[in-house]
């Protein structure tokens, strides 16, 4: 590197990686639009798979719900660093100067705030459909919040560790669903909570526990796995 | 020490007796489990599946922790001998964990009247094999073997950062949901004429997982170094 181009601050570097990333996803709306298209197919799906018996609908939409949010993101997620792999950007920052895990976590929040903050927005209008009751619409939009947050970085380590193999989308689901197990339980438990008329927080505190410790650990797991892909 | 014919040299010593110390420790503890332990005065003689059960499920659980270490220790000192340890205990631990979870259907069966109940423990062995077939179809997806040891590496440490996490959500999942037709019999409150053989067989099946691993670390040995001079001098020697 030239000693004329100055070195970026670390936040600098962060907010760019964001920036470009963020970009990208407004520039192509089908890319945000599919995964909510995918949502409302599949819950669209459920009611003819189950009856349209609107009691049973309701008792089932908290777990409905979350499974559904929870496959849509793993779907988004697959092809995570797909396009930055394959064009040769991630060897450049991989040789950056700058920590790889955080230009990652740019790239990973423009991710969630296009794909998963989406998705909480819009999921009680999915809610009413399947007859969600009304106190039940803000926790499954504050849960999502949170959860979609631990599954968009648990799902960017699966497609970190995927990004180097061929048809790599289905073993990356493989390799990330397992993971996703405790997100599914708190969410859907402070959902279902939330509808008995119990009290959700424990349950969304525990999702945001988990939400902050991934946000801690898991950067660190990906440029891992990144540096790995990279060698394959 | 961690050089390939140093190992070499070093587990054959150690399989050598570690195999009929294993032979004999199952011989023996299931002599004693199934013909010396009492019958259980509910459950008869279909109890005594515990002794095939237990041991399993524990030695599956651990073999994910040492997976996950061999992982770490590859990942930090990039030894060689790690990444064959990896792979040799993955499919060892799948094994086990699906000898655990078809040896508690076989149980089900006639103790709940069911092969099958989502219950806490059983859900988290479920899930814990697809850890363990996760981290074996990523180790196969890898074109650059080197690489692939170190992919399983990170994921068999993401995996045991969340394991606890993924067990203590399914308990209380399972709190929540516990389907009140089903009892369960406390297992801490085993007799010792049972528990003695018990533990004697989850030893045995300790010897027989570092025996399965040791053997498969030694098969893989022989086939990445087929070409060496060291090890076609070893085998003329033998």
């Amino acid at each position: 590197m030239s000693a004329d181009i100055p070195l970026l601050s670390i936040r600098e570097a962060f907010s760019r990686q964001f920036m470009r990333h963020f970009k990208a996803l407004m520039g192509s709306p089908t890319d945000m639009a599919n995964p909510l298209l995918f949502f409302f197919m599949v819950v669209t799906l459920f009611p003819m798979g189950l009856g349209p018996n609107p009691e049973r609908l309701s008792v089932m939409a908290p777990g409905l719900l979350w499974v559904v949010a929870l496959l849509s993101s793993l779907m988004v997620s697959s092809k995570l660093f797909g396009s930055d792999f394959e064009d040769g950007s991630l060897e450049q920052l991989a040789v950056a100067p700058y920590p790889l895990a955080i230009l990652v976590m740019g790239e990973v929040s423009a991710h969630w705030l296009g794909t998963g903050l989406l998705l909480a927005v819009v999921s009680p209008l999915f809610g009413v459909m399947l007859g969600l009751p009304a106190h039940g619409l803000d926790v499954l939009f504050y849960s999502l919040v949170l959860g979609t947050v631990c599954l968009t970085l648990i799902g960017a380590i699966g497609s970190a560790l995927t990004v180097s193999i061929r048809r790599g989308g289905l073993l990356m689901s493989l390799l990330v669903i397992p993971l996703n197990v405790p997100v599914l339980i708190f969410g859907n438990t402070a959902v279902s909570e939330a509808v008995s008329g119990g009290n959700p927080s424990t349950w969304l505190a525990l999702l945001g526990g988990f939400a902050m410790g991934s946000l801690a650990l898991v950067p660190i797991a990906i440029s891992a796995a990144l540096r790995v892909s990279l060698d394959n | 020490m961690g050089s390939p014919p140093w190992f070499f040299r070093f587990s054959g010593a150690v399989v050598r007796w570690l195999l009929p110390l294993t032979i004999g420790l199952l011989l023996l503890g299931a002599a004693w489990g199934l013909l010396v332990a009492p019958p259980d005065f509910r459950q008869g003689n279909s109890y005594r599946i515990i002794y095939v059960h237990v041991p399993a499920a524990v030695v599956a659980l651990a073999g994910y922790y040492v997976m996950a270490f061999a992982g770490a220790v590859s990942l930090i000192w990039r030894i060689k001998m790690a990444d064959v340890t990896m792979r040799a205990v993955a499919p060892v631990g799948a094994v086990l964990t699906a000898v655990a979870l078809v040896t508690g259907a076989i149980w089900g069966k006639p103790t709940w009247g069911t092969w099958w109940v989502w219950d806490a423990r059983i859900t988290s062995m479920l899930i814990l094999l697809f850890l363990y077939l996760g981290v074996i179809a990523l180790f196969e997806a890898y074109e650059n073997k080197t690489a692939a040891a170190r992919a399983c590496a990170v994921l068999s440490l993401v995996g045991t950062v969340n394991i606890p996490i993924i067990y203590k959500s399914v308990d209380w999942w399972y709190a929540l949901h516990q389907p009140a037709s089903i009892k369960f019999t406390g297992e801490s409150a085993i007799d010792s004429s049972m528990l003695h053989p018990l533990l004697l067989m989850i030893g045995a099946f300790y010897c027989l997982f570092a025996l399965t691993v040791l053997l498969n670390m030694r098969a893989e040995l022989v086939w990445n170094h087929r070409e060496a001079s060291w090890l076609k001098q070893m085998v003329r020697n033998v």
